[in-house]
């Protein structure tokens, strides 16, 4: 029989990338909107993701459905244990998300907008990274239902973690609109890039330093003898990335910086998943513990199976009719 | 921070303002993007210019309801495991996937289109515009489909079986075609489509009282009232359906909605019009009643069996009093809603449809009746449904979180302010631009064949000193020479200047 449980990991693990990848660039215009006081630069930073931003988000929710439906434990218990970020993580969402619609018609209250899609996106990109470092550290799980603190998710390492999905998400901004802007918007970012690149570099690895102290289970799994050189190309490509997100920036090549940053994503990502593997609730419970009835997964993925490709397809399709790039005072979308 | 309430309670609480709060922008989002698509495609093939422009200033209205819909809703989605996570970890198995088909058939579907529908005017050919178009109203229709499915489901469950105290779905078409399933999704779809098209009916008429007599305000006046005419006493129809279906599969909340104590046997059943149930004392209050008509509309007949609330353990009843009133002012406004539509269609054949002030007034003042009726009917339908969250199955007070009242008390208040001044603030916005109201293109504004003028997506209004929309940045780029040909989205007019 197939695995359903197996397959939908790595389905729910996709829909996460896709989300950390596409949602965390367009979080990132709103990170970096405090360097770029200028209203007209505004309006360009937020016009290269007005048409796409909500696509973006519905990848998060997909995570959370995918959850719901492939392993309702994970669902019930992860979201309980995390009551008050996820919760302060959504409501920052509703902040970012109507500032889109309402920033452009608004004009006394402009700057108020700014300041919601600003506290928006950094809160999200906080909170975001606080959650994965409280998943990190572990839920305490009891007969299958959360039994920790409310503050359990509150620690050190937490909010270091929150700082550094800030940084990642920034990087990602910048990358994205290096491609989509020109002229002077465009330099400043492809001064601010490489800083951004080196801080998330020093984030990392201090992250990796501080997580086998957080958790036994991922000590163990990285330092003993032949995983050791599986994860050895972890860090190594992490460097180089930094290193050509530099170069890149230094040779102003416009697409370069955004892909080495995915890149970089896609490397800490997996960097991620190999640690935790097969646990789906750290430290204890696994892909198989939590799972769905089977014939929920099964329903759930004869849908998912057809239509996620349609879904890829038509996501390109609005991505090429918006490509190229977005001037400072040109009409933009709206 | 509890305001001396048990968690239970602030959850319940917490649900029903976010879920009320949520529901008011789908139900506009689903009844303007068919209005939407319905003036694209008759822009496209009349080619006459009213479509357009009334396509362009909906559209606007249409952004800001979608924007706060969407917000709105992602809190919802994760509240099922912040604050029910005993129900997701047991009816997770049912209630998942059904969600998890909302979001791949019907919010990428919306998402993935929006983008072109709202910035795409001038980007992609007018077909391609008026496929993204359509493609976000079907997508609402469908993600109506499968949260109603799940809302039913949890009203009506079946096809399931019991196991280790989890729900197991057994028969999947039985789960999403469950009982209830086809009464509500009729009833909430045509709903949706009532309160949009009051809402449009009542933007129309206050501009004809402001003295706009142009095709433009007729137009959009006239169409929402052919809606109403039909859609009003259709809804009336489907929900006498509706309650004959709840009589048979949830008959404590049809008791509590009429406010029926005793168990009627082989005697005739009164139409309560007024009342006061209190279910401490059994019975209700101050009643007013019309004979006879209680069972001609329950059972179709003069008399026959309708149980009363007494037949069901006292803890196993619904608050009686609430659902009583909720439901009549839902089917009161019902039937205003109706006497609307029948009034539009006289005036109609006297030719005075535009003329008659009073009328204007009356659907003016009707524009927000269909959010009082849609909120009025969850109400009935949810609160009817207590104790029970899977009715039957499983009790609300089981399904709670291991959270303390303190964190749900302190997330209320959180969830009440930011709702209130950011959504508060959309309303605002919303209604400012309704009260701008639709407006021509300029003739020479335009360039190009149907689809491609250069206009931008949302047009600026001529009002001077409307605080709305005129701080868009309107000179083409500040550097000519930097915008030639390596710009692939540059609008063909940029070169003319
Ligand atoms: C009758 C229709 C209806 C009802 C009863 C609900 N919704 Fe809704 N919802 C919609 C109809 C809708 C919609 C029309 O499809 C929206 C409105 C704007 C939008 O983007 O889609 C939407 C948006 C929306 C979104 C954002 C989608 C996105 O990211 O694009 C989520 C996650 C939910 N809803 C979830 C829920 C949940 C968990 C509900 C139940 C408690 C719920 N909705 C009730
Ligand atoms: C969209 C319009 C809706 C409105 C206005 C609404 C309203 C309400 C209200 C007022 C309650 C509280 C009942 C009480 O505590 O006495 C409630 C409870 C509940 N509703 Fe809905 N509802 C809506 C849709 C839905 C949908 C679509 C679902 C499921 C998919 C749903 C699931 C629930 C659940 C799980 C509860 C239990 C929690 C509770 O009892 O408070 N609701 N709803
Ligand atoms: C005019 C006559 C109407 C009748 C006889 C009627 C009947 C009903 C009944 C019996 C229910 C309860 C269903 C249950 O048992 O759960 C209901 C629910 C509801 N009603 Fe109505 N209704 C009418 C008009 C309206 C109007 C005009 C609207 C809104 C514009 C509306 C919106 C709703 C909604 C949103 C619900 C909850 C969802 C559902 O259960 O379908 N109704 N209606």
């Amino acid at each position: 029989m197939l695995d359903l449980s197996l397959i939908w990991a790595g389905i729910i693990a996709f829909g996460v990338l896709m989300y950390v990848v596409m949602d965390g660039f367009d979080l990132g215009i709103g990170i970096l909107f405090p360097f770029f006081p200028n209203q007209p630069e505004r309006d360009v930073m937020m016009n290269t993701v007005a048409p796409v931003w909500d696509g973006n988000e519905t990848w998060m929710v997909l995570g959370g459905a995918g959850l719901f439906a492939a392993f309702p434990l994970v669902y019930s218990a992860v979201l309980s244990a995390l009551y008050l970020p996820i919760i302060l993580m959504v409501v920052a969402l509703i902040f970012r998300g109507v500032a889109f619609e309402i920033r452009f018609k608004a004009n006394r209250t402009k700057h108020l907008w700014d300041m919601a899609f600003i506290g928006g996106s950094i809160a999200t990109a906080l909170l975001q990274g606080i959650i994965l470092g409280a998943y990190i550290q572990g839920i305490t799980i009891v007969d299958q239902r959360f039994a920790g603190g409310a503050f359990d998710w509150l620690t050190p390492f937490s909010l270091f973690t929150g700082l550094g999905v800030l940084v990642a998400y920034a990087a990602l901004g910048c990358g994205w609109l290096i491609l989509k802007t020109s002229k002077e918007l465009q330099n400043d970012m492809y001064r601010l890039m490489p800083k951004l690149a080196l801080a998330l570099l020093v984030i990392f690895g201090i992250v990796s330093l501080w997580t086998p102290f957080n958790n036994p289970t991922i000590a163990e799994r990285w330092f003993s003898m032949p995983q050791f050189f599986y994860f050895l190309p972890v860090p190594i490509l992490v460097l180089w990335s930094t290193y050509a997100i530099w170069r890149a920036c230094q040779k102003q090549q416009q697409a370069r910086p955004f892909i080495y940053a995915l890149f970089m994503f896609f490397i800490a990502f997996s960097g991620f998943i190999i640690s935790l593997w097969p646990m789906i609730i750290p430290p204890s419970i696994t892909i198989w513990d939590a799972a769905a009835p089977r014939s929920s997964q099964a329903f759930a993925l004869v849908g998912t199976a057809i239509l996620v490709p349609v879904i890829l397809a038509y996501t390109a399709l609005s991505y090429w009719v918006f490509r190229g790039k977005i001037h400072v005072g040109s009409e933009g979308y709206h | 921070m509890t305001l001396g309430l048990t968690a239970l309670e602030l959850a319940r609480i917490q649900f029903a303002f976010t879920v009320s709060f949520h529901i008011i922008f789908p139900a506009i989002t689903i009844g303007l993007a068919s209005f939407l698509a319905v003036l694209e495609g008759s822009w496209l093939r009349t080619k006459n210019p009213v479509y357009r422009d009334l396509y362009f200033f909906w559209i606007k209205i249409f952004a800001v309801a979608f924007g706060m819909g969407v917000v709105s809703g992602v809190v919802m989605s994760y509240q099922f495991g912040t604050n029910w996570s005993e129900f997701s970890r047991i009816a997770g198995g049912v209630t998942g996937p059904l969600l998890a088909y909302e979001v791949i058939t019907a919010f990428f579907l919306e998402a993935g289109f929006l983008g072109i529908m709202l910035f795409g005017w001038n980007k992609v050919g007018p077909k391609l515009h008026f496929f993204a178009t359509l493609m976000v109203a079907i997508g609402t229709c469908i993600s109506t489909f499968w949260i109603l499915s799940s809302n039913s489901w949890m009203q009506t469950p079946q096809g399931f079986a019991i196991e280790n105290g989890r729900i197991v779905p057994v028969d999947w078409w039985a789960i999403v075609f469950n009982p209830s399933f086809p009464y509500r999704l009729a009833h909430m779809l045509v709903a949706a489509f009532l309160v949009s098209a009051l809402l449009v009916a009542g933007a129309g008429a206050w501009h004809l009282l402001k003295g706009r007599h142009d095709a433009l305000i007729k137009k959009t006046f006239s169409m929402a009232l052919w809606l109403i005419a039909i859609l009003a006493p259709l809804q009336a129809f489907i929900g006498d359906q509706h309650g004959l279906n709840t009589l048979k599969y949830q008959p404590a909340k049809l008791a509590a909605i009429e406010g029926h104590w005793e168990t009627n046997k082989d005697e005739s059943m009164e139409l309560l019009l007024f009342g006061f149930p209190d279910m401490q004392a059994e019975t209700t209050h101050y009643k007013l009643g019309i004979p006879y008509l209680g069972s001609l509309l329950l059972v179709h007949s003069l008399e026959g069996e309708v149980k009363g609330l007494k037949e069901f353990a006292p803890e196993d009843r619904p608050n009686s009093l609430i659902v009583f009133w909720s439901f009549r002012i839902m089917v009161g406004f019902g039937l205003l809603m109706i006497l609307l539509g029948v009034l539009s269609l006289y005036l109609r054949y006297k030719n005075q449809l535009f003329d008659s002030k009073n009328f204007h007034r009356f659907a003016f003042l009707m524009g927000g009746s269909g959010f009082i009726s849609l909120l009025a009917g969850w109400v009935t339908t949810e609160v009817g449904r207590q104790p029970w969250v899977v009715y039957g199955v499983l009790r609300t007070k089981d399904a709670l979180s291991p959270v303390s009242a303190e964190q749900v008390g302190l997330t209320l208040i959180i969830f009440v302010v930011v709702y209130c001044v950011v959504f508060g603030v959309g309303i605002y916005y919303m209604l400012k631009l309704l009260n701008q109201g639709p407006q021509p293109l300029a003739l020479d504004q335009q360039s190009g064949g149907p689809g491609h003028f250069k206009t931008p997506m949302r047009p600026v209004t001529a009002a001077d000193d409307a605080p709305v929309d005129n701080s868009e940045p309107q000179d083409a780029s500040t550097d000519p020479a930097s915008n030639s040909n390596t710009d692939p989205r540059k609008l063909p007019s940029d070169e003319e200047r």
